[in-house]
């Protein structure tokens, strides 16, 4: 099952706030686009998604982002925002009558930022590496070698998570907050990577309090709409290494 | 007794954990006096010219990535140059804003901050860390995104406007790397980026930026120095 807003462009769910000319441009299966679309859902903003294909970038797009040409884009009153942080920080500063997701403090905003830069610059880029790891000759090495990585910064990151959430639900506390979106937006990836691997990343007896966020955050209902599913993760995931495999072009 | 307790809790304590030529320290330091914030500066140690020696308050304070510049405020650390900014402005909002307060102007500027640390350290690196030929792509991608800020810029005197904001503090700092670029690279920056160039004269009249960036000859050294223990030299 695709996500509903997988088909044709079509207003998207959460009208209690209704807000005119609020689009977003992204594609189901991306873990960036996903942010802004639970940030959207926190604050019950009703957008329209205009759906990329992956294949080929729209005019819009092109258009809207020149600088880097890449999803998600928000345009609200026709103005665009980029970078999936940046739309993220922004949806919570426009619509304050919404939970907040980014803690009111300096220091613990401070330390949100800190968390979502650690998984975006390190943590991320070491689950791409069990990915790539799969197309190479050496591959059982560098597998392993990248499995151990991601472990080792799921550990730190259950650390955080016990120190930001204060015994409650979230990193954000009693509600999700800044830090569970943005890891919360790779766990379609993770499950994903676990099961083409025949490895658990997130496992009872290292980081037992990620286990039950990530159930908790799945099943939440500003998440579990737009959470992709893993079987179709798994086919663009195949998609990509046949793609890396290819011999180049003649 | 307690009266004197009470005098320390009420003053702040700031602590920078450093290194003069660290563009993300200088970037800390820029923002700090901008605010007229007064603090101790604490430069971590340095062999050989180039190898930080790393102390241990630093390994206690940023054990993520055992990395300069922290801020440490009353006790606690921030890490993370552009985070610390953000968290200095949002500490001390009664003077000098370097975020606007309207939020798409601010996600504004948090985008060109963001294309700074994405594109420009990289690109003056591919530049540096290589030479001859090679070094081509590196110079072309580094004109082509200055040429990219040049427009962003346009005819306002700063990034920010009438004032230094956030998209000038992040790169302000990296200025100081151009002479070394150039030199190694053999090309002028300002020649094909006059505007930016006009730009960063202009705040380097300003005793905030003076005084909190290293000068650009010490910077070559340290690119010199790294360029003879890679074998590139």
């Amino acid at each position: 099952m695709f996500c509903k807003c997988s088909s044709s462009p079509r207003l998207c769910l959460g009208s209690a706030m209704a807000t005119s000319d609020v689009k977003l441009l992204g594609a189901w299966a991306s873990p960036y686009v996903m942010r802004p679309r639970i940030a959207l859902n926190i604050k019950s903003v009703s957008y329209e998604f205009l759906e990329e294909t992956f294949e080929s970038k729209s005019q819009l797009l092109l258009q809207s982002n020149p600088v880097h040409k890449k999803m998600p884009v928000l345009i609200h009153a026709d103005k665009p925002i980029c970078e999936s942080l940046i739309i993220v920080q922004y949806i919570d500063e426009i619509w304050t009558n919404g939970p907040s997701i980014l803690p009111s403090d300096p220091y613990d905003r401070a330390i949100a930022r800190f968390w979502a830069a650690y998984i975006d610059d390190k943590w991320f880029p070491s689950i791409i590496g069990i990915t790539r790891a799969q197309g190479e000759e050496a591959k059982a090495v560098a597998t392993a070698v990248a499995i151990e990585q991601v472990s080792a910064g799921l550990v730190v990151l259950e650390e955080a998570f016990e120190k930001c959430s204060k015994g409650k639900g979230y990193f954000g506390g009693e509600q999700i907050g800044y830090v569970d979106i943005v890891l919360g937006s790779f766990l379609g990836w993770t499950r994903m990577t676990e099961k083409m691997n025949g490895v658990k990343l997130i496992d009872e007896a290292k980081t037992p309090g990620l286990v039950g966020w990530a159930e908790r955050f799945c099943a939440n209902n500003a998440v579990k709409e737009v959470m992709p599913e893993t079987e179709k993760l798994e086919e663009i995931a195949k998609m990509i290494q046949a793609k890396f495999r290819a011999p180049p072009p003649k | 007794m307690w009266f004197e307790l009470r005098y320390v809790e009420m003053a702040e304590v700031v602590v920078l954990l450093d290194l003069s030529i660290s563009p993300f320290g200088s970037r800390v330091r820029i923002a700090l006096a901008e605010k007229g914030i007064k603090y101790e500066y604490r430069e971590e140690e340095v062999k050989d010219k180039i190898i930080l020696n790393k102390s241990s308050l630093l390994l206690q304070m940023n054990p993520i990535h055992k990395k300069i510049p922290v801020l440490i405020h009353n006790g606690k650390p921030i890490c993370e140059s552009l985070i610390i900014v953000q968290y200095i402005d949002e500490v001390w909002n009664d003077k000098s804003p370097l975020l606007p307060s309207d939020p798409y102007e601010r996600a504004q500027a948090m985008f060109w901050a963001d294309f700074v640390d994405k594109k420009i350290y990289d690109c003056g690196k591919k530049i540096w860390m290589n030479k001859g030929e090679e070094q081509e792509p590196g110079k072309q991608e580094l004109i082509e995104c200055l040429k990219l800020l040049e427009g962003e810029l346009g005819d306002k005197p700063y990034f920010g406007g009438d004032n230094l904001g956030f998209v000038d503090v992040a790169l302000l700092p990296l200025h100081c790397w151009f002479y070394a670029y150039e030199t190694c690279g053999n090309f002028s920056i300002e020649v094909e980026c006059p505007k930016l160039v006009a730009w960063a004269k202009r705040c380097m009249e300003r005793e905030s930026v003076l005084n909190s960036l290293p000068n650009q000859n010490l910077v070559y050294d340290y690119i010199l120095q790294v360029r003879k223990r890679t074998g590139i030299e």
